[in-house]
């Protein structure tokens, strides 16, 4: 066991495992501090994520955008870039994902693919802008990012408004045609808004590895992440892949709102401020390594403790007791080089 | 270290146990009362916070224990809301209560789910047969606060800060604008919508650049935001300068508190959502829950209106705003509700 734990080779999982298991344990402390039975507590998590088959459904529904903010923002990881602006090209992404729902108006199977492609040109679009001024003028794409992220909350908000038949907080519903819903998921989990957005989820952490992993592009935009000056003299085009990585990565994002608005509520709506699913992304993607399928555990754990949220309410746990649990999990995450030390150093002292 | 710890934990279970020995609430679990806030959380100040308190009230009333017959659920996100009603149907709550018009699309698919569940909702229509819609005539109790403003304005120069701006708050600003335009048509009302309800810092800068531009009594109809308003009045107050703010939705006196006792808020515009869930929650025991109607609180219900208690107001002008009350219950007056209609009263 103790040299299972301190084979270098499985730390690669072990330690984001250990990282969620002290999150929880640290969970479990604060609800014995605050008076809380922690037993009860994750009780009501477990049963208000799998208690009946339509909370299961929303348990989906809730993780599907944050594994593509979590992919959007491990893309740029992996390609030495800090996108802080998953959330703004969320909402772009969702916003023309609404667009495309209204006014086009085509068969089902021509529609959707063109409503999610919307979402990600906007979102790639929305990534490109802080792309090319890194690139072009070495300007932090974080500080950029955050400002585009205001930028998108409060522009979207107009052009909502602006659309025909929208009220001042909501735009009319998209065409059915253009709705990942389906009538017959919902069935099955008893009237839940589970939609296809997930097995859409699942293939873009696919195509996520693929670049990544299988390409040539990818391994030019990894080099580049690890050492531009390296990559550059090995004739890569630097510039260029700084760009394309930004746009690739609020595609990602792009997508992560194109499951809100056509997914989760079939319309766009006006809001007041950002929901919090990129900076959720960043969390996602350090839990989950930056790699592509570990990306889907931890958005579906992530999920979890959102979509439980209302069920831990019922057993009288506040709401912020699951947000101290996610936070308690990054910060282990993020302590990874620690936790190793602390496995390499196992059993050693026995000695 | 570890002494330390063991200790601490042992005594904090040795105070639960202690804690969970007083019993002096009703056991009968038959009847349970579910409430969904919004984003805007249980301590809004507002309307989930005085939406909350008729349902404790009811629940004191009957002994009832916080988690047993009676529960809330705050949302984080829109998202939230059709999973959060869910919740309470699944458990098969009696009646489950949501505050805002923001519920409209969800309580328009949860409903039909529950049919067993009775749903209120207050501030929208939903038109389902199981669920009670609460309206209230705020242009009315506007209209009221509208003459405290006008008379206590110094400077001829009355704010109003909106939420976000939509139909509901246009119904404030109407009538606000048409009580202050009864009193004096000279005096000027200036408006700004902050376009959100959850940003106090936000409500204090409007404020402040409204009372530098010489304006002197603001009324807020903006939730949080306006805390921030209540907030810049209170403290210009105790730098000496006379300046004043109107509450919304509960009665705001105590938060307008400053050192020496006096507040800061003139009088507030009250929307007793507390009255309308403790009457649903009443009906719904009684078997009588009034399911597919539409419950509109005006001021012949003292539904709106002003606090009984009023220190900052003269006498004089409690009576001109009780004349103006009956004025508006006999019919007398009909006060605008939309800014189309206000435009006409003026004229």
């Amino acid at each position: 066991m103790i040299d299972f734990l301190r084979n270098e080779k499985n730390h690669k999982f072990v330690v984001p495992l250990l990282s969620v298991l002290f999150g929880f344990l640290a969970g479990a402390i604060i609800m014995i501090i605050t008076g809380i039975n922690p037993l009860e507590g994750y009780r009501a998590l477990v049963k208000g994520v799998v208690g009946n088959p339509r909370k299961f459904g929303e348990w989906f529904v809730a993780s599907s955008p944050l594994i593509f903010t979590g992919l959007s923002v491990a893309f740029g990881f992996r390609t030495g870039l800090f996108n802080i602006g998953a959330e703004g090209q969320l909402i772009v992404g969702s916003f023309a994902a609404v667009v495309v729902g209204i006014f086009v108006d085509v068969p089902a199977y021509i529609h959707l693919p063109l409503v999610l492609m919307s979402a990600a040109v906007a979102g790639a679009l929305w990534g490109f802008v802080p792309g090319f001024l890194k690139a072009k003028y070495k300007v932090h794409e974080v500080v950029v990012t955050i400002m585009m992220n205001y930028s998108a909350l409060h522009l979207i908000n107009y052009a909502i408004k602006a659309l025909p038949g929208s009220t001042k907080t909501r735009s009319v519903d998209i065409l059915p045609s253009a709705s990942l819903s389906s009538e017959f998921l919902s069935n099955i989990t008893n009237h839940s808004r589970l939609h296809w957005g997930f097995l859409i989820a699942v293939l873009g952490a696919i195509v996520f590895w693929f670049i990544i992993e299988r390409t040539t592009f990818g391994y030019e935009l990894r080099s580049v992440g690890f050492n531009p000056t390296a990559s550059e003299y090995a004739g890569m085009k630097v510039n260029r892949n700084i760009i394309l990585s930004m746009m690739i990565s609020g595609a990602f994002a792009g997508l992560a709102g194109a499951m809100i608005s056509v997914g989760t509520f079939d319309y766009a709506r006006v809001i007041a401020s950002a929901e919090g699913y990129g900076f959720d992304g960043i969390a996602v993607a350090l839990l989950g390594n930056n790699s592509g399928f570990a990306i889907i555990i931890s958005g579906m754990l992530f999920g979890a403790l959102k979509a439980g949220s209302s069920a831990m309410a019922l057993a009288s746990v506040p709401k912020e007791i699951g947000h101290i649990i996610m936070a308690f999990i990054v910060l282990f995450a993020a302590m990874n080089y620690g936790i190793k030390r602390f496995l390499a150093r196992l059993g050693k002292e026995e000695k | 270290m570890k002494k330390a710890l063991s200790l601490l934990l042992v005594s904090i279970l040795v105070i639960g146990l202690l804690a969970g020995c007083a019993e002096k609430y009703s056991e009968d679990v038959s009847f349970r009362v579910g409430f969904v806030t919004d984003t805007g959380g249980i301590d809004d100040k507002s309307f989930n916070q005085g939406t909350w308190e008729g349902v404790q009230k009811y629940a004191e009333e009957n002994k009832w224990k916080e988690g047993r017959q009676y529960k809330y659920i705050q949302s984080n996100e829109e998202a939230d809301y059709i999973p959060n009603l869910s919740a309470f149907g699944d458990d098969n709550y009696n009646i489950v209560i949501a505050a805002g018009f923001l519920f409209g699309d969800s309580m328009t698919e949860v409903a039909p789910q529950y049919p067993d569940t009775n749903f209120t909702i207050i501030d929208m229509v939903v038109a389902q047969p199981n669920v009670a819609s609460v309206v209230f005539a705020e242009e009315q109790g506007s209209f009221l606060v509208g003459v405290a403003a006008a008379r206590a304005t110094k400077t001829k120069k009355v704010g109003f800060i909106g939420g976000v701006d939509f139909d509901l708050i246009r119904k404030f600003h109407a009538g606000f604008a048409a009580g202050v335009h009864s009193v004096d048509p000279t005096i000027e009302v200036i408006d700004q919508y902050a376009g959100d309800f959850g940003n106090p810092g936000l409500g204090q800068q409007i404020a402040s650049t409204m009372y530098d531009q010489g304006v002197d009594v603001i009324y807020h109809a903006a939730g949080g935001t306006g805390n921030g308003a209540i907030n810049e009045a209170k403290g210009r107050r105790e730098n000496g300068e006379d300046v004043w703010v109107i509450g919304v939705d509960k009665d705001q006196y105590e938060d307008g508190k400053m050192a020496d006792g006096k507040s800061a808020v003139l009088t507030s515009m009250m929307k007793r959502v507390d009255v309308a869930a403790y009457n649903m929650i009443q009906a719904a025991k009684d078997g009588k829950f009034p399911g597919g109607e539409i419950i509109a609180l005006t001021l012949a219900d003292d539904g709106v209106g002003i606090p009984e208690e009023n220190p900052n107001l003269d006498k004089a002008v409690v009576k001109e705003i009780e004349d103006y009350k009956k004025k508006i219950v006999a019919g007398e007056i009909k006060v605008p509700a939309t800014m189309d209609e206000l435009a006409d009263f003026i004229k």
